[in-house]
């Protein structure tokens, strides 16, 4: 009996240590095959560098830098469009909405989480880049259709988390505020909200994570051209873009470039990890 | 009728009263609006465009290039969260285990798991993908196969099931176990009797929300599971996934209206799974 406890005990121990293993485990693979690659091509050309050819010369042209803009241009747009819209829609749901309307959007916004990328991805062919093709010209495979694009999608996890960090807090604030005499949309946002900054800015920062990682949707509207422009009707390639459109037939150092640019990604995320749970920790105390 | 005009009658006051505050609120109101819009324009637009070209030939067991049907992606896509499902439920339930009931609350090991988890929720699909073609499809020559998809995948899924599980186990009163123990009970009997009985519909509801995530993938099978669209022989061949399935047939531009079909059943899937995951929470709401 004794022994059957402790076997138990190895092994929900165990399976509690997967997740660790997971990681050092993704970690090890991608800077395993992905650091190789600074052996051979300078680490400042392949950030700096402007110009994506593979096909040129012996070994190719690898330079991300339009890649990283590209993923900055269509993160910021995101922000744009999807954070102004999540955070006010975040406190109507938490403040302002009736107890019943409540009920009715919540699953919606939950639904709106749970809404696959592809089906987004082609929500954006056959709506977004049409519109923005009528409205402003070009062929509408463009920074602002992906932008648009993301901010819908980044909609839910800044809605659900805002309205969380505004729920949370303490009632008595708002009713203190409204004893002294202000409005209740006053007293929301001068003393709720200032009390819920850091969790509102905890979404946000969880929205950015999500628009850089977005992969399928993005790839499906951005038009893919490895390019420097600050013209929102032009098209772009994001990182993610870049690993997609050609790991499938990359070879050599071509596949380690890609790679690499997985291992750039990965930095970004991670980094943007640890803002997050520092948000967190910070709004927990 | 009268409610409603009360309520025009008490926004015109605040209009004149207050104009600042009722434009916030209309701000707010308003963005609200934007997203319920979005969101119904959405299922709207595949709805009414995808219903028309569901026809039953989409459906047939056999895919061929005239026909691209979508019941060997439907099967694919069972197969793969059958196998993720079976791998991470049991890795994803019994660390939630450990982590409430047998580790110290605060103790390095837990607060490591915690982290590791969180890093895992926040990687984003294509790093999946292209970990799976390195380490499963590559080292482990496993191929472009179903199993190197619900593989990928399982990692994927492990932190949601891992952390909806704990959640449920934390909300399980500490008056059970007492009791349990008090007549005399293990540890081990414990948990598998007591406790893990009332947390079932919280990690149900884990589940499928997993069964979601899964079924929407894209990014991180398109390197791991493959794309070929034809009945998978077994485990180790490649197959499609239903989204993979939208995504080839969008690209190709060739077929818009089988894509729109598509769109519709992945959306009922997704609707399905999300109504399913609300009336488990909504059971467990209503016994507390």
């Amino acid at each position: 009996m004794q022994l059957k406890e402790k076997l138990m005990r190895g092994v929900f121990a165990l399976a509690a240590l997967c997740c660790v293993a997971a990681v050092a485990l993704i970690c090890v693979f991608l800077f395993w095959n992905g650091l190789p690659f600074f052996g051979k091509y300078s680490a400042v050309d392949f950030l700096t560098g402007t110009r994506w050819a593979p096909a040129d010369g012996d070994a190719g042209v690898y330079g991300i830098l339009p890649m990283i803009v590209g993923s900055c241009y269509v993160t910021a747009g995101a922000l744009l469009v999807g954070g102004p819209i999540g955070i006010l829609a975040g406190i109507y749901l938490a403040r302002f909405c009736p107890h019943t309307l409540a009920k009715a959007l919540t699953p919606m916004v939950s639904l709106m989480a749970g809404v696959p990328s592809v089906v987004y991805g082609f929500f954006g062919i056959t709506t977004l880049v049409p519109l923005v093709r009528r409205l402003f010209g070009g062929n509408g495979f463009s920074i602002l259709a992906a932008s648009l694009l993301l901010g819908m999608m980044i909609l839910p996890t800044v809605i659900q988390l805002t309205a969380s960090a505004v729920k949370a807090v303490p009632d008595s604030y708002y009713e203190g505020s409204l004893a002294l005499g202000a409005t209740e949309e006053r007293s929301v946002f001068r003393a709720v909200v200032p009390a819920a900054r850091s969790g509102i800015l905890a979404a946000v920062v969880l929205a950015v994570g999500r628009a850089i990682g977005e992969t399928m949707a993005v790839v499906m509207v951005a038009g893919n051209q490895p390019r420097l422009t600050g013209n929102l009707l032009k098209g772009i390639r994001t990182l993610t873009g870049n690993i997609v459109m050609e790991m499938g037939y990359a070879t050599d150092l071509h596949r380690e470039a890609l790679i690499a640019t997985g291992v750039v990604l990965f930095v970004f995320i991670l980094l943007i990890n640890l803002l997050f749970s520092a948000l967190k920790r910070r709004e927990a105390q | 009728m009268n409610t409603l005009r009360a309520f025009a009658k008490a926004e015109g006051r605040k209009w004149r009263r207050h104009p600042l505050s009722a434009m916030v609120r209309l701000l707010c109101r308003l963005s609200m609006a934007v997203t319920a819009f979005a969101l119904l324009y959405l299922v709207g637009d595949i709805l009414i465009k995808g219903v028309p070209n569901l026809k039953p030939e989409l459906f047939s067991l056999h895919f061929t290039t005239e026909n691209q049907s979508m019941l060997p992606a439907i099967i694919s896509t069972l197969i793969i969260a059958l196998m993720t499902l079976c791998l991470a439920l049991p890795l994803g339930v019994g660390g939630a285990i450990y982590l409430v009931e047998y580790a110290r609350r605060d103790s390095l090991a837990v607060r490591l798991v915690r982290l590791t988890a969180e890093t895992l929720s926040g990687i984003p699909s294509i790093i999946y993908g292209l970990f799976g073609s390195m380490c499963f499809v590559t080292a482990l020559h496993l191929g472009l196969s179903l199993l190197s998809g619900a593989l990928t995948l399982t990692l994927m899924v492990l932190p949601l099931i891992l952390r909806t599980t704990e959640e449920a186990l934390l909300s399980v009163p500490d008056s059970y176990r007492e009791g349990s123990f008090g007549l005399g009970a293990g540890k081990l009997r414990t948990v598998v009797r007591i406790v893990l009985p009332p947390a079932m519909p919280g990690i149900l509801s884990g589940v499928v929300l997993a069964i979601g995530r899964i079924v929407g993938e894209t990014a991180a099978l398109l390197f791991t599971s493959g794309t070929v669209a034809s009945l998978p022989k077994g485990l180790l061949s490649s197959g499609r996934t239903l989204s993979l399935h939208m995504y080839v047939l969008s690209g190709e531009g060739l077929h818009i209206g089988e894509a729109y079909a598509t769109a519709v059943v992945l959306l009922l899937l997704v609707m399905g799974m999300n109504g399913l995951s609300a009336l488990i929470s909504r059971k467990i709401g209503g016994k507390a």
